[in-house]
């Protein structure tokens, strides 16, 4: 074996071989409840539901559009978590600033429905991105000043976002004439289909974002302030850094990015929003930096498999008969394998000594300098 | 009388804030029994956050073990009724044999989960918020699974703990009768929280082992050189507090509703979180802050059904209603920034502890 | 002194441990009699503090055997070496800071009542009498956080006794004691010698080890190189032993030749993390081409005042002037980029990032200067020539600039952070431990380099815990105590024992100082 072709195995070993056990695992889970439930044993289950999750997200070209699209704001909200990794933050507040973006896109591009869509498209995306970015400057001027550790508060603040959420479209946003809190049609702020039935442009957007990422952090010197800050705050402090405004920085952009991944979803996809308009993707996008290693081109395809899964899934529900939520456990399972990685790489004698989420320790190490 | 209450109550700010008061104290007594149901399963899910930072692990999981420990009570239910059948209700909290059976399963599971939490934490030493992220996540898509498939045919769980009826006597004593009812009107578990609470309280700061907990929370390589093991404690006390947070599962699948909802939980997990931080890491206070969440959440219930009158009511009127549901949210996060004051947790909280020289 | 025929109360037979790629302790031999004091002399990473963790169950021994009263025991861990009467007070002490006094030293011996519970009252009866027995009153209650660093000492020293400890390990006890409170804690353990207790010394301090000693055991790269009994001996005897030649590592350092004033500091004062005045009103200058340097104690505010200068804490008050320009309150971008260089003391937190490799480590003070960096971008190219510069002009041992740094040794990873900053062009350098645990060889080639700096004009501040180090280097040495300068000298003319009265009194008279008392 040649040396690259050693080294990227070394780099791909650990990922494929979760993915492979987590798809053992969902197997298991398949047969054994069905077991329990039906009563009976239906070996080629299993294998009749990952086809059918197959076909759902690749089997078709209607079905890589749809996966596409299911990966593109998993591909932001991945970015948006793993430039917070990089800072040495743990953004669980993606989701929260996610539902936020989304929200600024309905204000802005309902209130721009009927003028030219070159005006109100980037007014609405631009919309997006800032009240999310806002809202992820919050944890961080919060941790920058007090301390406060940005998990409790994105926390919190994902649940004050539903609120302010659920509060808009009952409120000000409602349509009067609808028994049912829900916003107006978004009209032409609407993003235009660029492939298939509905592939949006936005999955643009998402690969554009992940250039962006991966030149601001390896080819500038933000960046390597931001990595500085993120492997040693102190010695960040020491260079003449000053990892408190990196800290505020680096959230908001974060932010930013997790905002442009609902104001996508909403403008691309949803075009109206309800009360209850909700989401997993910002835990899904924890998954994604994760298992894509904090790297962009990890992260794009971290995302396209984890789509992919989200856009068969329902196909699996209807021709299997096995509940999508599948997914979520096999998705849990793959990061269960990678953050176990010393054990998983005993096991199989993996040569890659290195961890793969090193550089993602969030709370044991204390980020904020000292006065 | 009345017409001193009247004139503060015109008084600008002031009056709105003696409005308040006033109106808390009219329906404080109706509503206190709701609010200590509120309270429950954040109070346990905060013990669960107090015992395992208290020895030095941070546990996000608490939402996903609470969730997996209410679905396993109510699924339990559903398998076991039709082998051992419904079973003649006991004259004390409705307790039939199957509902004892599915109650004990939703702690054991509480506990695996726990498990697992503690050897991603203490053994592998992974980072201990993105190892209770994946509880979290496994916990909704496996409870998320298993429910869509059990729910096919519509089946029925255990049924669900009765709530106890203290004597009408007790309950109209003046002034203090609403306080009784608030603790005496409940099934078993929010009847017992009072009890976990007081006795958490005394055992870690006055037993044996509540003071190497907080040694090994605080300073584990100290806690070795005297021969405490550091990794046996912390195993138990994660263990133990899962524990804990299924019992806060269980109440609301088997006391509040007798069935499972996906994502039943609802954050309760986090905002347990929440009071475990307002409580400044103590059984007591932790509980002090679930009662306070708890309050705000029923307040703005009530608001909703019965607003009060006057200008107050004026005001409360144009606030939305999510207003209260946000507003523990707010408190924990005004807290954290220290404007109520600082919240020191354990000092090695969240820190994976490495023996010396392992050799 | 007790030449008693008694069985040794410990002893440690050809203790042999290894570490990947070092021997640590090589065949170590030690015996300690019932009621001796016996120190352990060795410089930083002789192997002391490993021999002490084989003593007390936290390193298992390659080789060897330990006996206690003349019986041979395997200890499996702190727990069982406790229980056969063995204690340690570790260098950094082992207490917990909110817990209290009693809690402290009751912990994982603790004195019940019923299964459950603690008894307070019969351990807080123990301790009061423990420390009346042995000269000390404390209250049990008062959060250990709350003491001084001598009292936790003490506290410390309680833990073991309240074990029923007979044999006790002190490691480096008087390193973070000011000099009274050394003498109040050799006081205590000359009454538990008397009272019949064996204690080891841990210490590279000689006159220290020769004042509270009956024996001594030198070793040196994990081997013992002598034994010798305190009486007729003398620190030079000592320090041959310990260092293995002649202790002459001066450096031909030659006439210096001041110039113009660059540093002038007057009335400085900043506080430190906990919020107490640490430096109380400094006034300094250094001139172009003179080596200052500061002599002190550690933790008498050196810390704080080098932080203060290079803009990493912030001054309550004073004036610090560089060339004449005032620089008081600038951040340490602004001050590195007027001609400032800072060596940290604490390589591993603040002067190096060990994830990252060498090339980013030796800019990463520079990174976004030119030619490094142009605007927002980093230029690879400029990055990676200036780092296979300064690898071959410092002579760093690595296979390439790509290397991380963790991979490299000490001693490398200190000429990382030297060649990094004084590579520049400097006005002033700050030079805070320069050589810490580092070898031989490398402390020459850092000291030669210091001085080549010096000569080419550079005004260089020096601190160090080392004594000997300020007086090779330095044209002028200042005392630092509790805060303050107590007093300059020549660096040339300068008596040790001058210095060090001045480091240890602040040149006040001691019974006046006494009564300052020690607890904070």
């Amino acid at each position: 074996m040649t040396t690259r072709l050693r080294r990227t195995w070394d780099v791909l070993a650990l990922p494929l071989i979760s993915i492979a056990l987590s798809v053992l695992v969902g197997s298991i889970v398949i047969l054994v409840s069905e077991w329990l439930v039906a009563g009976e044993l239906k070996p080629g289950l299993a294998l009749d539901a990952y086809k059918a999750l197959l076909v759902g997200s690749i089997g078709s070209f209607n079905a890589l559009v749809s996966t596409v699209v299911a990966a593109t704001p998993l591909m932001l909200g991945g970015l948006s978590v793993g430039l917070a990794f990089k800072a040495g933050l743990f953004n669980i507040g993606a989701q929260g600033q996610f539902l936020m973006g989304a929200l600024g896109a309905v204000i802005v591009g309902v209130a721009l429905r009927e003028s030219p869509s070159l005006i109100a498209i980037p007014a609405s995306l631009a919309a997006g991105m800032l009240v999310g970015a806002a809202y992820g400057f919050i944890p961080g001027i919060l941790k920058a000043t007090s301390g406060a550790h940005e998990v409790v508060t994105t926390i919190m603040l994902n649940f004050v976002a539903v609120a302010i959420l659920a509060a808009m479209v009952s409120g000000p946003l409602k349509v009067p004439a609808s028994p049912q809190p829900i916003t107006l049609d978004v009209g032409h702020a609407a993003l235009p289909i660029i492939i298939g039935r509905n592939g949006h442009i936005g999955i643009v957007y998402a690969l554009l974002m992940a250039v962006v990422y991966g030149w601001l952090l390896f080819r500038t010197t933000r960046g390597f302030e931001i990595r500085t800050t993120g492997a040693n705050p102190d010695a960040a402090r020491y260079a003449g850094m000053s990892p408190r405004r990196i800290i505020v920085w680096t959230m908001s952009a974060a932010g930013l990015l997790a905002g442009l991944a609902g104001a996508t979803e909403l403008l691309g996809v949803t075009h109206i929003m309800t009360a209850s308009y909700g989401t997993t993707v910002g835990f899904d996008s924890i998954a994604v930096a994760l298992l894509g290693r904090t790297s962009p081109l990890g992260i794009v395809v971290a995302a396209l498999i984890f789509g992919g899964m989200r856009a068969g899934a329902p196909g699996m529900q209807i021709g299997a008969g096995v509940p999508a939520e599948l997914v979520g456990v096999i998705q849990a399972t793959i990061l269960f394998f990678l953050v176990a990685s010393p054990v998983v790489q005993r096991v199989f004698r993996l040569k890659s000594a290195k961890a793969p989420i090193e550089e993602t320790g969030t709370f044991t190490r204390p980020t904020v300098a000292k006065r | 009388m009345e017409q001193i209450i009247q004139f503060v109550y015109g008084v600008p700010v002031i009056g709105l804030l003696a409005q308040l008061v006033g109106y808390l104290i009219a329906v404080l007594p109706d509503i206190s029994p709701i609010i200590l149901r509120a309270a429950v399963p954040i109070a346990l899910a905060a013990l669960c956050g107090v015992l395992c930072e208290r020895s030095g692990i941070v546990n996000i999981g608490i939402e996903g073990t609470m969730l997996v420990a209410a679905f396993v009570g109510w699924a339990a239910g559903v398998f076991l009724v039709p082998i051992l059948g419904e079973g003649a209700a006991g004259t004390i909290f409705g307790l039939t044999p199957v509902l004892l059976i599915a109650f004990l399963l939703a702690i054991l599971s509480g506990l695996i989960v726990a498990a697992v939490h503690a050897w991603l934490s203490i053994s592998v030493r992974a980072d201990q918020i993105i190892a209770g992220t994946i509880i979290n996540i496994a916990a909704f898509g496996i409870t998320g699974y298993l429910n869509t498939l059990i729910s096919k045919s519509s089946p029925a769980g255990a049924g669900a703990f009765t709530q106890f009826k203290p004597p009408k006597e007790l309950l109209e004593l003046p002034f203090v009768g609403w306080i009784f009812e608030m603790f005496l009107a409940q099934g078993p578990i929010g009847m017992s929280l009072l009890i976990v609470v007081i006795v958490f309280q005394i055992l870690l700061f006055r037993s044996r082992w509540g003071l190497r907990t907080r040694s090994v929370g605080e300073h584990p390589r100290a806690a070795e050189t005297v021969g405490i093991n550091v990794t046996a404690l912390r195993y138990r006390n994660v263990i133990l507090a899962g524990g804990l947070a299924a019992l806060g599962g269980a109440f609301l699948s088997l006391e509040v509703t007798g069935s499972f909802q996906q994502g039943m939980t609802a954050g309760r997990g986090f905002i347990g979180l929440a009071a475990m931080i307002i409580g400044r890491w103590t059984p007591l206070g932790a509980f002090g802050a679930a009662l306070l969440f708890a309050t705000s959440a029923a307040i703005g219930q009530s608001i909703g059904i019965a607003p009060p009158p006057g200008d107050l009511g004026a005001i409360l009127d144009k606030l939305p209603g999510q207003f209260f549901d946000a507003l523990p949210y707010l408190a924990t996060i005004v807290v954290l920034a220290g404007v109520v004051g600082k919240s020191i947790p354990p000092a090695a909280d969240g820190q994976p502890y490495e023996r010396e020289a392992a050799t | 002194m007790t030449e008693a025929v008694h069985a040794p109360a410990l002893e440690m037979r050809g203790i042999t441990k290894r570490y990947p790629g070092v021997v640590a302790n090589d065949r170590i031999d030690l015996d300690v009699r019932p009621g001796e004091i016996h120190a352990l002399l060795g410089e930083n990473g002789a192997g002391k503090t490993t021999l002490m963790n084989v003593l007390y169950g936290l390193a298992r021994p390659d080789e060897g055997e330990i006996l206690l009263d003349g019986e041979v025991v395997a200890l499996t861990g702190p727990a069982d070496a406790i229980a056969r009467g063995i204690s340690m007070v570790h260098q950094h002490f082992m207490l917990v800071p909110v817990l209290t006094v009693a809690e402290n030293i009751v912990l994982g011996d603790e004195t019940m009542k019923g299964p459950l519970f603690l008894d307070r009252k019969e351990a807080h009866r123990r301790i009061v009498e423990l420390g009346e027995r042995f000269g000390f009153d404390i209250d049990p209650d008062a959060k250990v956080g709350s003491l001084s660093v001598g009292w936790q000492q003490r506290v410390e020293i309680l833990k073991a006794l309240y074990r029923e400890a007979r044999i006790l390990v002190l490691d480096e006890p008087t390193a973070v004691l000011t000099p009274q409170e050394t003498e109040e804690i050799f006081a205590v353990l000359r009454r538990l010698a008397a009272a019949g207790h064996s204690i080891v010394f841990i210490s590279h301090k000689l006159y220290e080890v020769l004042e509270i000693a009956d024996r001594i055991t030198v070793i040196r790269r994990g081997r013992v190189v002598g034994e010798r009994s305190a009486t007729g001996t003398t620190e030079e005897d000592l320090a041959e032993l310990m260092v293995g030649r002649e202790v002459s590592l001066a450096v031909d350092r030659g006439e210096s030749t001041p110039g113009e004033t660059v540093l002038a500091v007057k009335g400085l004062k900043a506080r430190d993390d906990r919020g107490q005045e640490a430096v109380g009103g400094v006034d300094l200058e250094i001139r172009a081409g003179e080596i200052l340097g500061i002599a002190g104690v550690a933790g008498n505010g050196q810390d704080e005042l080098v932080e203060a200068l290079v803009g990493l804490r912030r001054p309550t008050a004073g004036r610090i002037t560089l060339d004449g320009t005032d620089i008081t309150g600038r951040g340490s971008r602004a001050i590195y980029g007027a001609g400032v260089a800072f060596v940290p003391a604490d390589r591993h937190r603040f002067g190096i990032v060990l994830s990252f490799p060498l090339s980013d480590n030796l800019i990463l003070t520079n990174y976004h200067r030119p030619p490094y960096a142009h605007g927002i971008f980093r230029d690879d190219e400029a990055i990676r020539r200036t780092a296979e510069e300064l690898i071959e002009a410092f002579d760093i041992r690595t296979p390439s600039a790509d290397v991380r740094a963790a991979t490299l040794s000490g001693g490398n990873q200190q000429k990382v952070i030297v060649a990094r900053e004084f590579a520049r062009d400097l006005r002033l350098l700050v030079l805070d431990q320069p050589t810490r645990g580092l070898d031989v060889g490398s402390i020459e080639f850092i000291h030669k380099q210091a001085i080549a700096k010096r000569d080419a004009g550079t005004a260089i501040l020096l601190v160090s815990a080392e004594l000997d180090e300020v007086l090779e280097l330095s044209d002028r040495i200042a005392v630092m105590y509790r805060g303050k300068i107590v007093g300059v000298v020549d660096g040339r003319t300068a008596d040790k024992n001058e210095v060090g009265l001045l480091m240890a009194t602040g040149g006040r008279d001691r019974a006046a100082d006494d009564a300052g008392g020690t607890a904070a």
